[in-house]
């Protein structure tokens, strides 16, 4: 499309639409990350502290490389970033693939619950709040 | 799983892990009020789209016809420790997301069942899936002002709970209020533990 981006951009994306289609867009389309499964509270810490020189990404990458340098969860870059999570964790599968990202997986046991240390340590921490 | 520790810098510490509660109710019944009482900052909102796979870039039709359906979670956080975070998830509202409530409970430490006494159904549909999933949980009777007051155990009648489900009263504003509710939970879910060991012959 050559017309000037604003009504280009009407004729396609209604006000309901707007939130789905653009996130899709700074995915490339793409609906899964090429590696990872990234849970909501999968913790994400960025490798290094500058990757303006990394080809191939986009400024949504840069920006949660530039969020990493805190600890963040997925749900929380999403939030941060106002994306939806499934564009985030596509963009944490990118970063993840060039190790530009660590992630820590929450903790769990086979059966799918944390240990009771994790319980008595929470309840103590709360308690001291 | 990690991924990419081999680029990781030498000597830093290892990232926390993160385990999360989750905060369920009716609609207007204080979940975010709860959730921004005890978290260290302002509650956040993450968003999840509906029909996953079914918005390819070949696919408008689900624009279209508006099919897709965003779903909101507040969510906070507490720092427990330097290895240990706590996510608090208020769950979305409309009850026929299950599929984004089943990815919230898996792992959970358990939930909150917040509880309005003029509107008690309206936390019916939290307690059947918990039960069902057998998701450790409490129910937190929230106590708005002009409530009419009931007692606890009434409460638990009406509900229909088994006599070990905790019902405890709550003002969802107040930080204290939220981590006797939360520490509450905590315990029911360890003691729900031990009692599963046991029954399983561990």
């Amino acid at each position: 499309m050559t017309g000037r981006g604003e009504s280009a951009e009407q004729e396609w994306v209604d006000d309901h639409a707007g939130p789905v289609v653009r996130p899709y867009a700074v995915t490339g389309g793409r609906a899964r990350p090429v590696t990872g499964t990234f849970d909501l509270i999968s913790l994400v810490s960025a490798t290094r502290t500058d990757v303006g020189s990394e080809s191939g990404l986009g400024p949504e990458h840069v920006a949660i490389v530039g969020l990493c340098q805190r600890i963040q969860s997925v749900a929380e870059i999403a939030a941060h970033l106002n994306l939806p999570v499934g564009t985030v964790r596509v963009l944490l599968g990118d970063l993840a693939a060039r190790s530009l990202v660590q992630v820590r997986e929450p903790r769990a046991t086979p059966a799918g619950l944390p240990d009771e240390h994790v319980f008595e340590a929470v309840i103590n921490g709360l308690r001291a709040l | 799983m990690d991924y990419g520790r081999s680029e990781r810098p030498a000597g830093a510490a290892p990232l926390p892990t993160a385990i999360k509660i989750l905060i369920a109710g009716g609609f207007g019944v204080g979940k975010t009020t709860l959730v921004g009482a005890v978290s260290e900052t302002r509650p956040l909102r993450t968003e999840e789209v509906l029909t996953e796979t079914g918005i390819g870039i070949d696919d408008l039709s689900g624009v279209e016809e508006k099919s897709t359906t965003t779903v909101a979670m507040d969510f906070g956080r507490i720092t427990i420790s330097d290895d240990l975070v706590l996510y608090l998830f208020g769950t979305p509202g409309q009850d026929r997301f299950w599929f984004v409530w089943d990815e919230l409970a898996l792992g959970a430490l358990g939930a909150v069942v917040l509880a309005d006494t003029r509107r008690l159904a309206d936390c019916f549909p939290s307690i059947d899936y918990f039960e069902g999933r057998g998701t450790p949980f409490v129910v937190a009777v929230n106590c708005f002002e002009g409530a009419r007051t009931f007692r606890l155990d009434e409460v638990q009648a009406a509900l229909d709970l088994d006599l070990g489900v905790p019902v405890v009263l709550c003002d969802a504003r107040e930080r204290d209020s939220a981590k006797e509710v939360l520490i509450t939970l905590l315990e029911h879910a360890m003691k729900l533990r031990e009692a599963r060991r046991r029954a399983a012959g561990d």
